[in-house]
């Protein structure tokens, strides 16, 4: 299927990841990779209970230990550098990178130690004694958000980091004060059927196949910082470590090479790195730090681990009137730079695809013993729409409709758009009915439906589950990370050979950058991808970024690239004129020329153009020599992908075991530039719903606050023996927000397949009086039910 | 996940290896897939002064069969039980067990000796070996002997293993009917509940059989009732749930993939799947 590269016609096509060779042959170049003379190596000594105050530590026999340069407590490190910052609009309580008095959770950094071997320094870090006394944990959200058993930060009450956020009907925005129940209580009031439910959106492990790491290289002769790190977004981990050390931005650089995923769980700078920084200003010496694996499941932010109150009314027909959702965030023991920001995204998402009147979301945020959560792939809007879903599927259950039915009234019209929801968020474009049918005839809805009763009538436990989605994509514009900016920056190049260099500010870890943003490229030179090289990842050389997540990269990188490259295209017409005797705006290029247009063959060709740019006799007037330019930009809204996800599962009757035996998708993420790349995000994202669903759960336990589930022996992330074939189709409904009409891809498959599962499961077990069931789906859980228990 | 520092030691024979054993200082440990000791030492759960890397020990690995009699040497691996000809033919309840084991690069470095004298709770060979009644041939520094495999397992990694005394090899007679039924932990693929049961069926009738369970309690074991419950029956569905009702074992593990209860009631439930599979054989 996938076709050969031809100028001129890249975008749409399945092009194969330039990146692949090199990273499936272990050609990658990935932090670890590197050595740097004089290097010294860190091990953190980390609390192993979850709550407690340090009364003591002895790093004596630690510092005796030859080959260890330097331990330094947490009290010692903070006197270098100052708490870790957090980009969010709420108080945060001081969150250092090395704990100076007390931990709050499991695996919290106590002390650091260099050593010159990374063996050394863990062995160095064993032989550190500390005397914790401790306290009670605090794991339960509920009973934390009473200060129940214990409370963690002293400033903030009863655990409560972000007491009371509402949003959307009667809110004022500007206050955060609810100013008008009225609509809300005269729906239910007037409601024919009213759908209630406490729901759980687990807390998960991101599990990059690469774990983090860092050099940090202090140069004393100049007093420059080079930082080679596993982050998703360089331009802003420079912007914090400078802050933090107390540096200019011109006296540092980050570099993130080869990267191996992130899920979000990159986008922070952590304490382990504000820490090599200052470890290796003092020293004058290269030091790196390298994360195992039991480490990223114990200190990577965790995602989700929201609890949602849903209340929806409706009416007979099955029109809903008003969704309210009263959430309690778990998010864990401190703020890292977008913890409390997650959570807020649910209330982006309630209204999900429907047109519904009256909204409202009430929000919690409650500190734990737990691993601070973050950004995990989908943020928030994975939370919003399964809370949502499960809704909608509840009510027709309730109501004796076919879920495909419900949701087919309550749509948001193609008419409707630009739509704003009733809290606030403005919807580029959707045509939701379409891609509905579109699912439905792939799957054979009907068909499946009559099979599954058969089945039932044998006995079997097969149920069928949909569900439909749209998401937040293309993160920006600014205005919704002030504290960030989400602008995007590309530069293009043309050198004197006609070769391209052309420079991104978002970071490819996974997402093809290297091969789509090439396609775009080639597409509007005409040349050869192979005449184009891509760099992203080092503020060295990329001028300005703000980075990847959210999946923006295309959209917002994407066009950044496309508008320089439009400049770049335009400084070569005014160079090709003269040598044409034509004026540029008569000028195209076409299959490696740029001559006149629909006669491109006649005019001259590109490479020539591009010598003669560098050496220009005459030089054409009011014209600067060399071809290279850049641009910034920002959307001025988001973009707003969408689709409809189909499961069919079987559940075991005797274990309570279930299978995923189909799964059925149709997305719509705009205008496609690599539909290779599209299906591999969305097989990616649907396998983590999966994960989600059926098999991962980070769990703490009540009493010690000790992480169980604490390695991939305990923590099932689903294996291709798991997943059925993915059954994937996709209509086209292009962003008028962007010169592609592309909307991102990069969370949708996750944030759109766990109600579709589980309004699967639950449709299984309906006939043993079922109507909910909180993830993941544990196999006793299901059996339990199938008992005639509770889960 | 960075071990303790170690020594490391090759041993050319299995008399070099109880040798290097004998006169180690410390905690020195045999080695030879690594697949279980190598976790638990990066884990610093263990940390031994010394490892004896018995994998290469010559003439330790493969199968063979002499008169209905079947060997396995203790270095072969699960990768090559999972696909020997002799064992698809003569005993498939082992090559079957052997492809349930974790994943294909844990089935290209285990062996079945590592396994055996591992002795994890949750691990598949033990029951397969109980329910053969298989013997376990033992060489240490007082020369060799052999163990039922029914009593070579005592408790929680516990079996009947010296300090000095490593496995080469088990025997067993090829099983008329056996088969192996395992609820497989998401995560680790290790048993949650594994059960093998090997019937011997005269005209119908049973005449013999051997049940033994993993996974649900400290260690391998058979399950007597069971046992009791299938001989002489006509091993049809009503004698099957009957004989699988009867599955009970004491000090039932508890853990996140599973309740006492829920292992309790597995154990039923992997009794007669693996009771019916051999029926069928």
């Amino acid at each position: 299927m996938t076709m050969q590269a031809t100028p001129g016609q890249l975008v749409g096509q399945r092009v194969r990841r330039r990146e692949d060779p090199r990273l499936v042959k272990g050609r990658g170049s990935y932090v670890d990779d590197m050595k740097l003379p004089g290097m010294l190596h860190l091990a953190f000594k980390r609390g192993d209970v979850a709550h407690g105050i340090i009364r003591s530590i002895d790093t004596s026999a630690a510092e005796a230990m030859p080959g260890v340069e330097l331990v330094l407590t947490g009290a010692q490190l903070a006197e270098i550098i100052p708490p870790m910052p957090v980009a969010t609009p709420f108080p945060a309580p001081d969150h250092h990178a090395v704990t100076p008095d007390r931990v709050r959770y499991v695996g919290e950094p106590i002390a650091v130690v260099v050593a010159t071997d990374r063996f050394l320094a863990a062995d160095a870090a064993d032989a550190i004694e500390v005397d914790i006394e401790e306290l009670p944990a605090v794991i339960d959200p509920e009973r934390a958000a009473n200060g129940d058993p214990a409370v963690i930060h002293e400033a903030f009450e009863n655990n409560l980091a972000v007491p009371f956020a509402p949003a959307g009907t009667g809110v004022n925005p500007e206050t955060l004060e609810v100013e008008d129940e009225s609509a809300l209580n005269e729906a239910f009031d007037n409601a024919d059927v009213v759908v209630s439910q406490r729901m759980f959106s687990q807390r998960l492990v991101p599990n990059a196949m690469e774990p983090r790491g860092v050099i940090a290289r202090f140069e004393p002769g100049n007093d420059e910082l080079t930082v080679w790190s596993t982050t998703q977004n360089p331009h802003i981990a420079r912007t914090l470590l400078a802050a933090i050390l107390g540096m200019g931005q011109h006296q540092v650089r980050v570099i993130a090479p080869d990267v191996g995923g992130g899920f979000g769980s990159k986008i922070n700078v952590y304490g382990e790195d504000f820490a090599a920084a200052a470890i290796s200003r003092r020293l004058g010496l290269p030091v790196k730090w390298i994360e195992d694996r039991s480490e990223a499941f114990m200190t990577t932010i965790h995602g989700r681990d929201v609890i949602c109150y849903l209340d929806l009314a409706a009416t007979s027909e099955g029109k809903v009137t008003a969704v309210k959702m009263r959430l309690v965030a778990d998010i864990g023991a401190y703020e890292m730079v977008l913890t409390a920001a997650i959570p807020t995204l649910v209330a982006f998402m309630i209204s999900g695809v429907y047109d519904i009147p009256v909204v409202r979301c009430d929000l919690t945020e409650v500190f734990t013993n737990k691993m601070p959560t973050d950004a995990y792939r989908g943020a928030g809007r994975p939370e919003g729409i399964y809370f949502l879903e499960r809704g909608i599927d509840m009510l027709a259950s309730k109501l004796g409709m076919d879920p495909a039915e419900v949701r087919r009234v309550n749509f948001i019209q193609p008419d409707q758009f630009p739509y704003t929801t009733a809290g606030g968020m403005v919807y580029d474009s959707g045509e939701y009915e379409t891609a509905l049918d579109k699912a439905l005839e792939n799957a054979g809805w009907e068909q499946m439906k009559a099979d599954r009763d058969a089945a039932r009538a044998e006995g079997r436990l097969v149920g069928l589950g949909l569900s439909f989605y749209t998401e937040i994509c293309g993160f920006g514009p600014s205005a919704a990370m002030p504290s960030v900016g989400l602008w995007e920056h590309g530069s293009v190049s043309v050198e004197r050979d006609g070769k391209v260099r052309a420079t991104t500010g978002v970071s490819t870890h996974g997402q093809g950058h290297e091969t789509t943003f090439a396609q775009m490229l080639a597409d509007e030179f005409s040349i050869p991808m192979d005449d184009i090289t891509i760099v992203h990842g080092d503020t060295g050389q990329v001028r300005g970024g703000t980075g990847t997540f959210g999946s923006r990269s295309q959209v917002v990188g994407g066009t950044a690239l496309l508008l320089a490259t439009a400049k770049v295209q335009d400084k070569m017409r005014r160079f090709a004129a003269p040598m044409l005797e034509l004026q540029p705006s008569d000028l195209s290029f076409k299959d490696g020329m740029i001559g006149p247009t629909g006669q491109e063959d006649t005019g001259v060709p590109f490479v020539d153009v591009a010598a003669f740019a560098y050496a220009p006799v005459p030089l054409p007037p009011d014209t600067e020599p060399g071809l290279s330019d850049e641009a910034f930009w920002e959307p001025e809204g988001f973009t707003w992908p969408f689709g409809c996800y189909i499961s069919q599962v079987e559940i075991d009757r005797d274990t309570g075991e279930l299978e995923l035996q189909r799964f059925v998708g149709v997305d719509d993420c705009g205008n496609v530039v690599n539909p290779l790349i599209v299906a591999g995000q969305i097989h990616g994202g649907i396998a983590q719903g999966v994960g989600q669903a059926i098999t991962e759960e980070a769990v703490y336990d009540e009493e010690s606050g000790q992480l169980l589930s604490a390695s991939f022996m305990d923590y099932a992330i689903p294996r291709a023996r798991d997943l059925p074939r993915f059954e994937l189709d996709h209509t086209v409904t292009p962003s008028p927000l962007n010169p592609m009409g592309v909307k991102g891809i990069g969370e949708a498959g996750t944030i759109g397949s766990t109600p579709s599962i589980v309004n699967a499961a639950v449709d299984a077990l309906s006939g043993h009086g079922v109507e909910h069931i909180d993830m993941m789906l544990r196999p006793e859980k299901l059996w339990r039910l199938i008992q005639g228990g509770d889960a | 996940m960075i071990p303790s520092a170690f020594e490391y030691q090759r041993a050319g024979s299995v008399e070099e290896a109880i040798a290097l054993k004998q006169g180690a200082e410390g905690d020195a440990r045999f080695i030879a897939g690594g697949h279980s000791l190598i976790p638990l030492m990066k884990l610093r759960l263990a940390e031994p002064s010394l490892l004896i890397d018995i994998g290469g020990i010559p003439g330790l690995s493969g199968v063979s069969e002499d008169g209905g009699r079947i060997s396995i040497g203790a270095l072969t691996t699960h990768a090559d039980l999972e696909d020997d000809a002799v064992l698809l033919a003569s005993a498939p309840v082992v090559a079957e067990a052997a492809g349930e084991i974790g994943d294909q690069q844990v089935r290209n470095r285990g062996t079945i000796g590592g396994s055996l004298a591992h002795a994890d709770p949750a691990s598949d060979l033990p029951a397969v070996v109980v329910a053969l009644d298989a013997s376990i041939h033992i060489a240490g520094s007082g020369g060799e002997r052999t163990v039922a495999a029914g009593d070579f397992f005592s408790g929680l990694f516990e079996v009947d293993l010296a300090e000095d005394e490593l496995i080469t090899s088990v025997s067993f007679d090829a099983p008329s009917q056996a088969a192996y039924a395992k609820l497989r932990h998401p995560a680790s693929h290790f048993a949650i509940v594994g059960v093998a049961a090997s019937l011997t069926v005269e005209g119908g009738v049973c005449t013999g059989a051997r049940v033994a369970v993993t996974g649900a309690s400290t260690h391998a074991q058979r399950l007597g009732a069971v046992e009791d419950a299938l001989t002489g029956s006509a091993l049809d569905d009503a004698a099957i749930d009957a004989a699988s009702a009867a599955a009970d074992v004491d000090d039932v593990n508890a853990d996140l993939a599973g309740s006492e209860e829920y292992r309790r009631a597995m154990t039923r439930v992997f009794t007669g799947r693996a009771i019916s599979a051999a029926a069928s054989r």
